[in-house]
């Protein structure tokens, strides 16, 4: 019989539905491995409160009453507010905080009534407050990469890609803000997803960037990532203003569809010279594949892809300075010991609770949005927010999906980039245009490059077109194993 | 545009952070480092284009959804005071306020 | 410059004033969660996750809040916009969670309008900029702390609608009718209740002088007046400093100020420095109000009458003057106790001046409201029907008056029980009258050679010796006509 954790969420689920396993040994399996792990993946444990959702879950599928994901672990990004588990977003700001409410995702996947029935198996390590591309700036300690433990595993959802990647869990919740998902997805050899922006709640997801945020699974395959996603999507209207009051959906429902047809945009601005070659090769055999079953590659242009660096790095931190005003040492989170009045208590506890990457964000937000120079930076990002966005709708006149790399490079080794701030901004060049028009977008492993590191390829979606990728990805899947390898050689 | 140490302090101070002096300088070269890849942003011409604070503005009408005016929450303050630094009669402690 | 410009002039300088009101509104609800408004509940008892800024907590909108708005805007005749938008203004401080409000900046809910009042006889009307929502803070309370203050968010969250005049206001009179008149106009459509004591009502003060003709002045704010004695006392006090500091060549600093009620004195606030930068930005929690029309019509067809539209109809209706239209319309309460009086006897302007007069005076006094007036709208109605019908005089009925108020009773048997019934048999009268002409013959020479008030001295008689039971009026037309003859 296949070891438990090289099952799928998808064959977990259909076990335990068949009652040939239990989630109290399923749990126990993944709990045992994800504690014995050492690349840092996971910030904190609470055995007690798994095995007592695994029990809930074994009830409920003995009740008939179980959710369709009923007892398969999972684990979530330190990011989601858990009751069960303390939350620290991976910072010291929320060292040992214990939120009084679930995030509406964590109750969406969960044991709770109404939920899909995933048992978590612990919190996931993150760039602090979903901030960084490599999983370094986690205030905790960095995590590596499971294909090669002197490189970063991506970011900010590092440790929910390292712990997929190493089979410490089958899946796991991100958040992709700029591309959080996709990258470590890309650089970890998974499948992870970024729906459209209000498809999933952001109730209990601690604020980043708000007009940006968006929660998503990350697991080995396309059909374990649209199970997971039509869990954790659907309307929270009473909770969230900025979700979609769109129903529900089974994003499974295609998986199988044939790509006859379908028309795949190449955006030449992701060709460009700053590729790295064994990148190129993949993502270019990749393409070839889809040829093959049947889909037609249209070259197209996204003008202002490379105006996404700026655009996303004035946004995202003028919300995010604004969002984490709410660390002041008064309610929560750290204050510090060391003060004489109230504003050098301010001063102190947010500059011992934050780490450098977030104070520098919170210094540049404040700055584009204070007076003077709000019209110039903010409001000029924007405009040409809007104007990104509407390069996607023409491109999309002529293309169903768009497609090309996840990143310029393979993931790059521990502390290569810590002291170059912006080099890390230009690597997201890829995935910001997508997360500014709040599009749907995705990673899923197709080959590996330099150094042998794993090599993702990004398709992007239409506005509720989540569904239509991942059949996409999962025909890919069908035609390559790229996904079932893992790292030291075995399948 | 290059931001000058004096504006790091405005700034430090309006984001209640403090910042030792080579904590300052050092965000001083690195804010500057990003602002000139800010530059070519700047020059855009965007006149007559409307800014897009919601993504699915793009296509579709975006509205404010309003609730009905029902108080439904009750009193939790024990579970929400759970992670305060300091709490007395049930009154969040803060070093005092002065006007 | 008119007469009545000058006269408002301190010390040759004009006053120039505009007014910021925060109104809490009557929601059962915080404007962007679900915890309760009530007031008085323990510390941090109706403070739930959104009011306390728990991480992942966002805000909904609550729509008795939008509709408050809505209600406002139209009493006061000002443009409801079809979109508007929320953004945070950001700043640290102990009572506010979030680091920033969520409240209203370059598009406010509601836009423009007018507020109408009387000062003294004369109206006058201040135009509004806008009015916004937004939600209030919490608390800092100081006492039982040493060092230390204790924060109670309950508060925080309450919606309120901030209500900006141009500055169009010029004394400190004027400024208390405005907030006078403001106040009648929340609590008459019941949009808030008023109470200042509890905070539910609270005005800021602009405040600058200048030399009439010349550029408007520095101003300096006078924060959270909550009461009408406060409000005027502040401002004389902030005006009369700001003149002094002019006069001994010191320029006036822009600043915030708080009104000392012990000392009657106005101080700056500790100085905050960029307190002015608020990095206003839309709140990407918060997509767009939008306010069709259609609802805007449902609202304005559902709304109690106004009080300015109520005081134009008994102008219309009942012939008053505009000055005792806008009195009566002072509270729906005192509206409604005149119209039922004014009904029933078919004396408005009487029922009216009773009302004004007597009736305030007493309720003043007591510091009593009209509901709970010892004279009930049937009774007044009753006393004036006799007053117009001849039965009794005006000073006779302040003696009803006074009767019913004290002991109660019917109108018609306090006539009765007390004698009071006037004296309309004219033969009587002018027996009496040649009786009095004949012992002051002095008086009836000087009325005859011109001197007109040499009357005077013959009515007293007159009535004196009709035991008051004489109708003036009569008195007056049966003397001229002799004196004449």
């Amino acid at each position: 019989m296949t070891a438990l954790h090289d099952m799928t969420v998808a064959a977990l689920a259909n076990q335990l539905r068949a009652k040939k396993i239990s989630a109290t040994e399923v749990a126990q399996h993944f709990l045992a491995r994800s504690q014995a792990d050492t690349s840092g993946a996971f910030l904190s444990f609470n055995p007690e409160a798994t095995l007592a959702q695994a029990k809930e879950a074994d009830a409920q599928l003995a009740a008939g009453t179980a959710g369709p994901l009923a007892g398969v672990p999972m684990a979530h990004k330190d990011i989601f507010v858990t009751t069960d588990f303390p939350t620290t977003a991976g910072s010291k700001m929320l060292e040992g905080y214990r939120s009084p409410f679930d995030a509406t995702v964590v109750r969406k996947l969960g044991v709770q009534a109404g939920g899909a029935g995933m048992v978590n198996v612990g919190k996931l390590n993150c760039d602090e407050f979903a901030m960084g591309s490599s999983n370094e700036n986690s205030a905790y300690k960095p995590v590596t990469n499971p294909w090669d433990t002197s490189r970063v595993p991506g970011g900010s959802s590092g440790g929910s890609s390292a712990a997929v990647a190493a089979r410490l869990v089958p899946a796991a919740t991100g958040t992709d803000t700029g591309g959080s998902i996709r990258q470590p997805a890309s650089f970890c050899s998974i499948t992870g997803i970024k729906p459209t922006y209000g498809r999933a709640s952001r109730y209990g997801m601690i604020a980043y960037a708000s007009s940006l945020d968006q929660a998503g699974p990350m697991a080995r395959t396309a059909e374990d990532c649209a199970l997971m996603l039509s869990a954790m999507c659907g309307p929270d209207l009473d909770r969230d203003s900025t979700s979609l009051d769109v129903p529900a959906e089974n994003f499974a429902r295609d998986l199988n569809a044939s790509l006859d047809g379908l028309r795949i945009g190449i955006p030449n601005e992701f060709f460009g010279e700053g590729l790295a070659p064994g990148v190129r090769t993949a993502v270019d055999a990749a393409l070839k594949e889809y040829e093959k079953l049947g889909a037609k590659l249209v070259p197209i242009s996204l003008p202002r892809t490379e105006l996404s660096i700026p655009v996303y790095y004035i946004i995202a931190p003028a919300e995010a300075s604004s969002n984490l005003s709410r660390f002041d040492g008064v309610k929560f989170g750290h204050r510090t010991k060391d003060y004489t009045d109230l504003v050098s208590m301010y001063k102190r506890s947010r500059a011992e609770g934050f780490g450098e990457e977030v104070k520098r964000r919170i210094m540049t937000g404040a700055y584009v949005l204070s007076h003077g120079y709000y019209d110039a930076y903010y409001l000029q990002a924007q405009k040409i927010r809007r104007m990104i966005s509407d390069d996607f709708q023409q491109a999309f006149k002529v293309c169903d999906v768009i497609a090309g790399p996840v990143a310029p490079t393979v993931a790059w080794k521990l502390g290569e980039k810590t002291d170059d701030p912006v080099a890390n901004y230009l690597a997201d060049i890829f995935t910001l245009p997508a997360s500014l028009a709040g599009l749907p977008g995705m990673s899923l492993p197709a080959g590996f490059g330099e150094e042998g590191m794993p090599v993702g390829l990004q398709l992007i979606g239409n506005y509720f077109k989540e569904a239509q990728l991942l059949n996409a990805a999962h025909r890919l899947q069908q035609a390559t194993d790229f996904h079932l390898r893992q790292p030291g050689g075995a399948k | 545009m290059s931001l000058t140490a004096q504006e790091i302090d405005r700034i430090a101070n309006l984001a209640r952070l403090e910042l030792p002096p080579e904590e300052g300088q050092r965000m001083l070269d690195q804010i500057n480092g990003f602002f000139s890849i800010v530059e070519a942003m700047r020059a855009v011409d965007t006149t007559g284009v409307e800014p897009l604070p919601h993504p699915i503005a793009t296509i579709q009408e975006v509205a404010l959804r309003l609730r009905d005016d029902i108080a439904s929450e009750a009193n939790q303050r024990e579970a929400n005071q759970r992670s305060a630094p300091a709490v007395e009669r049930g009154l969040f402690l803060v070093p005092k306020v002065i006007e | 410059m008119s007469t009545k410009q000058k006269s408002l002039l301190v010390q040759g300088y004009e006053v120039v004033i505009g007014f910021e009101t925060h109104a809490q509104l009557s929601t059962q609800s915080k404007i962007f969660s679900r915890a309760p408004t009530a007031f008085g509940a323990e510390p941090n008892t109706q403070a739930c996750a959104v009011d306390l800024a728990l991480p992942g907590t966002l805000p909904v909108m609550n729509k008795g809040a939008v509709e408050r708005a809505i209600e406002l805007g139209l009493a006061v005749g000002a443009h409801i916009a079809e979109q508007s938008i929320f953004a945070r203004k950001n700043y640290f401080y102990p009572d506010l969670p979030k680091g920033y409000q969520i409240s209203q900046f370059e598009i406010p809910v509601v836009q423009g309008g007018e507020v109408s009042f009387f000062v003294g006889d004369e109206k006058k009307t201040v135009r509004l900029v806008r009015a916004h929502l937004e939600e209030d803070a919490g608390k800092s309370l100081h006492e039982d702390f040493i060092g230390q203050s204790g924060i109670d968010l309950n508060r925080a969250g309450t919606p309120l609608l901030e209500i900006v005049t141009e500055p169009d206001i010029r004394s400190s009179d004027e400024a208390v009718a405005y907030a006078k008149e403001l106040h009648k106009i929340v609590t008459w459509i019941g949009i808030c209740d008023g109470n200042m004591q509890e905070g539910s009502f609270r005005c800021d003060a602009n405040v600058s002088v200048r030399k009439p003709g010349d550029d408007l002045g520095t101003r300096r704010e006078i924060k959270n007046l909550n009461s009408f004695k406060f409000m005027q006392q502040a401002i004389d006090f902030e005006v009369r400093w700001q003149i002094e500091q002019i006069e001994e060549g010191h320029a006036i600093q822009q600043a915030t100020v708080l009104f000392d009620p012990d000392t009657g004195e106005t101080r700056a606030m500790r100085t905050k420095e960029d307190a002015a930068d608020y990095r206003y930005f839309p709140d990407p929690d918060l997509p767009p109000l939008v306010i069709g029309r259609d609802w805007v019509a449902r609202v304005q067809s559902e709304m109690t009458e106004l009080p300015r539209v109520m005081a134009a109809r008994f102008v219309t209706d009942y012939g008053l003057p505009e000055y005792d239209a806008t009195t009566l319309t002072q509270s729906k309460a005192m509206a409604a106790y005149f119209e039922a009086a004014a009904k029933a006897c078919g004396q408005a302007k009487l029922v009216s001046n009773w009302v004004m007069g007597e009736m305030s005076r007493r309720l003043n006094a007591g510091e009593v409201g009209i509901e709970n007036a010892s004279v009930s709208a049937a009774q007044l109605a009753a006393m004036i029907g006799r007053i117009a019908d001849n039965t009794i005089s005006n000073s006779a009925a302040k003696q009803v008056f006074d009767a019913l108020w004290t002991e109660g009773g019917e109108v018609d048997a306090i006539i009765e029980a007390k004698g009071l019934k006037q004296m309309n048999d004219t033969g009587a009268l002018e027996a009496i009258i040649d009786e009095v002409l004949a012992a002051n013959p002095k008086n009836v020479e000087e009325f005859r050679a011109g001197n007109s008030k040499a009357l005077n001295g013959l009515v007293g008689p007159i009535m004196k010796a009709s035991k008051g039971k004489a109708n003036p009026a009569q008195v007056n037309e049966l003397l001229l006509k002799k004196l004449q003859a």
